[in-house]
Formats: structure tokens, sequence, C-alpha cells
């Protein structure tokens, strides 16, 4: 124990760590979330009603949650994985036979995602039956519904990078409503594919899409939407 | 914080203003929240260790389930995509399966553009329409009034979507249009049709739609097979 306090004591551990432990009392706690940058995003307390399962059902945590799976899952595909014809299809080839527990990543990958389109849109409701979105929550409102459409696209770009029969007519399926859009809906579709059919310079649009530009914006709102969850108010 | 001063906020001049730049403290005479009444009195507890610890089995529970799932069940990989055999029926991914069966009875620019867009828009707009906010009960006012605007728009939607088929859209809509109207017609004082009586229109659009949205995406899920046609997914 006196190891352990000398060891707090030093200059080193003081420069890395700006929570001293044993953990006592209330302002030990504050500090904690304090002097935490992932914890400062919270009050230092809270309702104790409002943290309850019932209340929220923790759909925003749980949907949260899912995407840092889906970085984490997602950053590892992408050590195995070309946007290119045919390798994308041969690298799933690989994953399933190759890799160790490569198929294991790819279906946590893909349920992931799954439940994350179900946990966002159910969080959307929560928050709607609960009236949760009144003044002063409206623009937050806005912003997850945003979200909520990033979180398709993302689902939806992710969807063509296997490269197989499914993901090339499900993906063919959705470009062809793009189509429909008055006056542009052709220019738009050419740019979303890269050319007037799904091809090479699809697969990397998508790629690039759903690796690079969705996520970053997505992080960015995630962050705005959290921000403004303490500026209105916070959870009451 | 008290809220009994008339100005929006309290400003105060720091004292060592001849030394440092001007330091001046605002502090907000009313909390951010506006409806302070609608805050129900609760007990406060420490953040740490009592919410920390939530979202951290929180967390675990997720990771579980997800790996759970993945140990069962395989992600889905047919064969390399071929340009030059489409499969019938071809399928967007299931969450698009909505559009696509709206695709299949209305006109694509109806289906595609402007219903989706509607439905983000209405989406949005929410919590700026006065009527959200207030959320009262559907039948506490005119009730005569109110059966006869909500039966010439639920008569008018079913009148739209019946020429092109869409009975997907018809048969929901006109479900929860009679669900709706049981207070009006057999008002009670207590049980579920009181409660039905105290929902907003505001449930009603929003449960309407998430009705819509799921029958939509079933049938286009599990009841479409070749061209379009109608399967029974257990035959």
């Amino acid at each position: 124990m006196k190891i352990w306090q000398k060891l707090q004591d030093t200059v080193a551990w003081r420069s890395i760590f700006r929570t001293r432990l044993p953990i006592k009392t209330n302002l030990d706690r504050s500090l904690v979330i304090f002097n935490s940058l992932t914890m400062h995003i919270h009050p230092v307390k809270v309702r104790e009603l409002a943290i309850s399962f019932s209340y929220t059902f923790y759909l925003g945590m749980i949907s949260f949650f899912l995407f840092v799976i889906l970085v984490v899952t997602g950053v590892l595909l992408m050590l195995y994985y070309q946007p290119a014809i045919p390798n994308a299809y041969e690298n799933m080839k690989d994953l399933e036979y190759v890799v160790s527990n490569g198929l294991f990543l790819r279906n946590m990958h893909r349920w992931a995602a799954h439940l994350m389109v179900i946990t966002a849109f159910l969080h959307m409701l929560r928050v709607f039956y609960k009236g949760a979105y009144r003044p002063p929550r409206q623009f937050n409102w806005a912003v997850g519904v945003i979200l909520l459409i990033l979180t398709l696209l993302l689902s939806y770009t992710g969807y063509l990078l296997p490269y197989d029969q499914l993901a090339y007519w499900a993906v063919t399926v959705g470009a062809n409503i793009a189509k429909y859009v008055p006056v542009t809906g052709e220019q738009f579709r050419f740019l979303l594919l890269g050319g007037n059919q799904i091809g090479e310079y699809t697969l990397v649009r998508f790629y690039v899409l759903h690796c690079v530009i969705l996520p970053l914006a997505l992080t960015g709102l995630v962050a705005l939407h959290f921000w403004r969850i303490r500026k209105d108010g916070g959870l009451h | 914080m008290t809220v009994e001063e008339k100005p929006t906020h309290l400003v105060e001049e720091s004292s060592d203003s001849q030394e440092t730049p001007r330091r001046i403290a605002v502090f907000p005479q009313r909390l951010p929240v506006r409806f302070e009444d609608q805050k129900k009195p609760g007990k406060l507890v420490m953040t740490f260790p009592n919410l920390v610890i939530r979202e951290v089995i929180c967390l675990q529970l997720v990771v579980i389930v997800v790996a759970l799932m993945s140990l069962v069940f395989d992600a889905p990989l047919e064969e390399l995509a071929n340009p030059q055999h489409t499969p019938n029926p071809a399928k967007a991914p299931w969450y698009f399966l909505g559009i696509q069966e709206l695709l299949h009875s209305f006109p694509p620019i109806v289906a595609g553009v402007i219903i989706p867009t509607l439905a983000v828009v209405g989406l949005v707009v929410i919590p700026y329409v006065n009527i959200n906010v207030k959320r009262e009960g559907l039948w506490l006012r005119d009730r005569n009034r109110t059966v006869i605007i909500l039966s010439a728009v639920v008569i008018l939607t079913a009148g739209v979507c019946v020429p092109f088929h869409a009975y997907s859209i018809v048969i929901p809509s006109l479900l929860l249009y009679g669900l709706a109207v049981i207070p009006y017609l057999f008002p009670r004082d207590s049980g579920w049709i009181n409660w039905l009586g105290y929902r907003s229109l505001s449930d009603w659009i929003m449960t309407w739609f998430v009705v819509v949205v799921t029958v939509l995406t079933i049938i286009g899920t599990y009841f479409r097979g070749p061209a379009w046609s109608w399967i029974w997914p257990w035959k």
C-alpha cells in the first residue's frame, strides 16, 4: 500500500493521471468526471430516475456502443479489404477460409450494423413518445433525424462492399431510386456510382464514403448531439 | 440559483480589472430547460459510479450479444456480382424495402422521391409544430369537428391509395382509424378506451407512420417473390 502511495506521488505519475486514488468522497467522484476527457461530457450529478433502464431503455447509448463496435471491427476489416473487382469478393472468401476468425469479424460488423439501424430507430421512437423533443431540444431532435439518415447511408454504402450478387443488386435497386429525382436525378446517380452502372469506381466511391466521409460526419454530429443534450438541460 | 430578479442575466465584474483584461462572470437567470414545471422532482446521485457503471455494463452486454449473434449466424455471401444475371426479385437492403414496396404501387417520383422527402421533413419539423409540443388528447376539444376532419383525411388517404392498389397502406390506416374513433363512439371514464382517448394527434400520426413503415418493410422482406408478386413466406 505504501509503495502504491509513493508511486502516486511521483512526478511522472502525477503528470499522467489527474485523479488520485482511492476515490472516497463525493469531491473525488466529481473529479473523476471533471478530469477525464471521455467522461467530462457527463454532469457530475444525475437524476436517479433518469438513469434507470426503464426510463430510456438506454437505446441511444446502445446505438453509440454499436457504432464503437462497428468502428473497431470496420478498421480491422479494412486490413483485409481491397476495393477492386474481383479482389473485394475474394477478400470475403479469404475472411471466411484463410483469416483467423475472419468470418466472426465480418459477422460482428454486419450484425452490429443491422442492430444499429434498429436501435437508432427505436431511440427516435422512445424520444418521440416521451415528448423529449420539446423545446429547448428541438434542434437536437433534428440532429438525431440526420444521424438516423447517416446510419442508413452508412449501412447502404457498406452493403456493396462484399461485391456479391446480393450486394450488387441491392445497391442497383437503391441507386435506381436516385434516378427519379427530378432534373438532377441522372447526374446524381452518375456522381454516386462514378459511371452509368455499378463498377470499379462505384466500389471505390462507396468504400471512401463508407470508411471515411460518412463515419467522420457521423462522429462530428454525434459529438454535437451529446453536447446539446447537456446544453439543453441534460437528462431529466 | 435563484430566479427572482427581472434581468435575464446577472453580470458581475471581477475585482482585478486593472491588472488583467476585464473578466465578466455571466450567470443565466433561468436554467436552459424552459419547461421547468415538467421536471419531476427526483433524487440526484453521483454520475461516478452510478451512471458510469451502467454504461460499462451496457457496453459489455452489447458486445456479448453481438458476439453471440456472430457465433450463431453467418453474414450472407452469394456468388460474385454478375451484371448480366439479374436475380428475380432484386431486393434493396431490408431498411429500404418499404420504399421498394411503395415503388410497386406508386409512380417512381412519388414513391422514391416525394414520400421519403416528406417523411424526413415531417420528422425534422415535429418539435417546431405547436400541436406536437402541446400534445393534448385528440378528443378533448370539439369532438364532432375532430371526427369529421379525421374521417375526411382518412377517406382522402384511402381514396388516393386504392386506385394504386396500395392496400398495404389502406388496411393499417383503416385499422388505426378504427382504434382512434373508439373513444369517440364509446366514451368511457376508465380502462383502455379512456387511455386511448387521451392519446394526442401527434401520437396517432407517429403510430400510423411507424405501423405503415413496419408493414411495408415486412411485406417487402417476406411476402414478395419473382417480379414482385405476392408470395407466402411459408410456402
